[in-house]
């Protein structure tokens, strides 16, 4: 080893070997992580736990589920037996014959939300409204995301010509007025619907049918367009040109390091999703088009309710508090997740 | 005003009018596509009056030959004879209901980008002070509320508990509460969408020179931040014009006004195909040609925004 130092020649390229002795132990410890590497969904779990509002309407949201899914199969009610002797009964009221019961010293279970015109328990037919209302939301949350991530990607990633004709198709059903058309195709299929063997068919009637159909033929367009705007910019980066250089197919390329860099595009749309397709469902059930009767939504509730809406307050207020709460749920949950996975976005 | 603008128009116009093509298309086949002939529903009658009707509103001619013939009568506003209003036409209907609605739904679009503009300015400059926080949880709440439910509320508490309000469309000052329902949706958003883009604008530096220049408070928020924040609400203006067409379904259904929505939903219980289509394609381009329009005039105030 030479300890001493060459004699400094300004134009030559010389080194100084100590600069490349190994480090010590003391420099090495500078080197060390403090505390471990935070992953990208980690973080932003982390940023959205830290959000007490979207915390609370996630709870609210659990809750509601967990009260739709799991409740109706124990409860004493049907959602569809009439009973003459019970009609509109306030909340917590009970009929003459089952007051009858009560005395003879039998358990009666108490109409939480009353009964309606027909004497049905309404607390178990705002339940089932409530799973119909989540149900739509969340198959419309996944029909959207399967179709707009495989559309906006392939546009994204192929770009030019293709770009331009796909992004060109989505503007056009992007202006399509989306109500109007899921309630042509509703009044369209409405026949073949009644005469359809299919029991699940016929259970979810014309309206629901139509309403998956518009879904999937029009709501991917905005989460098509995210996709694509997402994988635009990703492109242009140097891992999908490693990625290339190492002969990835575009498929591999589009799934293993486009689609989880664009997670957070999706899951904020996704999100946004789901308010609009419970507002759409309940607009078409109110306007006597969703679910079939007796199937119940909080829609075709709220509608039913307008009879008698001075005497009988109660049977519009459940389930406007119902859908309400839902939506506003979600509503705050998509801000609360659009401020943790993108704190650029944030307003 | 260069010709890249005049590219841009162009495009969109003519996107615009294959969109308002397709709308008739989809309408016209998906009510071809019903297997029951449109007469069948009605009573006492045969094969014979059948096939005469059917000859008679053209229903036996090959379908391209009707979907020509169809869009040659839309070009000229004949829509075709209803069927459920025996005697009238689509066109007299479409035209009786829309001037119920069209007053209606103006003067909530009107009301709502007016009070939504100046509740958005207001809580934009009053930031996070208690107004704004008022106005915050207030416009959260309404959008997370559908038109019937808002309606519905309206017409029971000052319709029928504080009797302040008629609850029928057709009597005196019966308009004001659908009106009020249609625009409470559109103006909370109106007021999110102002609040924030308001609050961005007087962010920006040009607003920090004037005020270091000692303009006037008033000035600044009128001149400077207002028209630069407005934007965004202008490109609201076609949803907002599809939310309350649509909405006026059922707006009109709850406080029973005899205008277009209502008039749509009886057709669907008479199955009116004719009416069905003709109220399906007069909104659908209306909702396109808003669309067209609000966007034109985005890209006239914003001359930011990259042309395409």
């Amino acid at each position: 080893m030479q300890s001493e130092k060459p004699k400094k020649n300004f134009f030559s390229f010389q080194l100084d070997p100590n600069l490349f002795a190994p480090a010590d132990e003391n420099e090495k410890s500078q080197q060390r992580m403090m505390r471990e590497s935070v992953s990208f969904f980690k973080d932003a779990f982390r940023r959205l736990r830290r959000n007490k509002i979207a915390m609370l309407c996630l709870f609210v949201i659990v809750v509601i589920a967990l009260i739709a899914f799991i409740v109706p199969n124990y409860y004493p009610y049907s959602y569809t037996k009439q009973d003459v002797t019970a009609k509109y009964l306030r909340p917590f009221e009970y009929s003459a014959r089952e007051q009858a019961r009560i005395d003879k010293g039998q358990n009666v279970f108490p109409h939480i939300m009353g009964t309606d015109a027909l004497g049905r328990d309404y607390a178990i037919r705002v339940i089932y409204g409530t799973r119909i209302s989540l149900l739509v939301g969340l198959l419309s949350a996944v029909i959207v995301i399967v179709i707009g991530i495989i559309y906006g990607s392939i546009s994204g990633y192929f770009g030019g010509v293709v770009d331009l004709i796909m992004m060109r198709i989505v503007d056009i059903i992007y202006s399509l007025p989306d109500v109007l058309i899921v309630i042509l195709l509703s009044v369209g299929i409405k026949e073949r619907v009644s005469m359809s063997q299919n029991d699940l068919v016929v259970r979810l009637g014309a309206g629901m049918i139509s309403i998956f159909i518009v879904f999937g033929l029009l709501y991917w367009c905005g989460m098509a367009r995210q996709v694509r705007g997402q994988i635009l910019s990703i492109k242009e980066q140097e891992f999908v040109l490693a990625a290339k250089a190492i002969g990835s197919s575009p498929f591999r390329i589009i799934r293993k390091h486009m689609i989880p860099n664009s997670i957070s595009v999706i899951i904020i749309t996704a999100a946004m999703q789901i308010p609009s397709a419970i507002f759409t469902e309940s607009f078409l059930s109110f306007l006597g088009m969703g679910v079939s009767i007796p199937m119940p939504s909080l829609g075709s509730l709220a509608s039913d309710a307008r009879t008698g809406l001075v005497s009988y307050p109660y049977l519009l207020l459940f389930p406007a508090l119902s859908i309400f709460l839902i939506v506003l749920s979600f509503n705050l949950l998509g801000n609360g997740l659009r401020d943790a996975f993108d704190p650029k976005l944030r307003s | 005003m260069s010709s890249r603008f005049a590219v841009y128009l162009a495009k969109r116009v003519g996107m615009a009018f294959l969109t308002i093509f397709l709308v008739i298309a989809i309408t016209f086949f998906t009510m071809h596509a019903i297997p029951a002939s449109p007469f069948s529903s009605e009573k006492a009658k045969n094969d014979k009056t059948i096939a005469a009707l059917e000859a008679k509103y053209g229903f036996d001619k090959p379908v391209t030959v009707q979907f020509v013939n169809y869009l040659k009568n839309i070009a000229q506003f004949d829509f075709g004879l209803s069927t459920g209003w025996v005697g009238s036409t689509v066109a007299e209907l479409i035209q009786g209901g829309f001037s119920y609605s069209a007053g209606i739904g103006l003067t909530a679009a009107i009301l709502a980008i007016v009070m939504g503009v100046f509740m958005g300015s207001l809580a934009a400059i009053r930031r996070g002070e208690w107004l704004d926080k008022v106005i915050q949880v207030t416009t959260t709440a309404l959008v997370s509320m559908p038109s019937f439910v808002i309606a519905t509320l309206l017409l029971l508490i000052f319709g029928l508990y504080l009797k302040w309000l008629p609850t029928l469309g057709s009597m005196p000052g019966g308009t004001i509460l659908p009106t009020f329902s249609l625009s409470l949706y559109p103006m909370a958003y109106i007021t999110r969408l102002q609040r924030s883009s308001m609050l961005d604008v007087l962010g920006q530096d040009y607003i920090r020179t004037a005020r270091a220049k000692g303009v006037k408070k008033g000035k600044i928020i009128f001149k400077h931040a207002l028209k630069n924040a407005l934007s965004p609400v202008v490109t609201y203006a076609g949803p907002m014009m599809a939310y309350i067409l649509t909405g006026s379904m059922v707006v009109e259904n709850i406080f029973s006004v005899p205008g277009l929505g209502r008039l749509f939903v009886n057709s669907m219980l008479r199955t009116d195909y004719m009416m069905i289509m003709g109220v399906t394609i007069f909104l659908g381009t209306l909702i396109i040609l808003m669309n067209l329009i609000s966007d034109i005039i985005y890209k006239i105030l914003d001359p930011r925004i990259n042309l395409r």
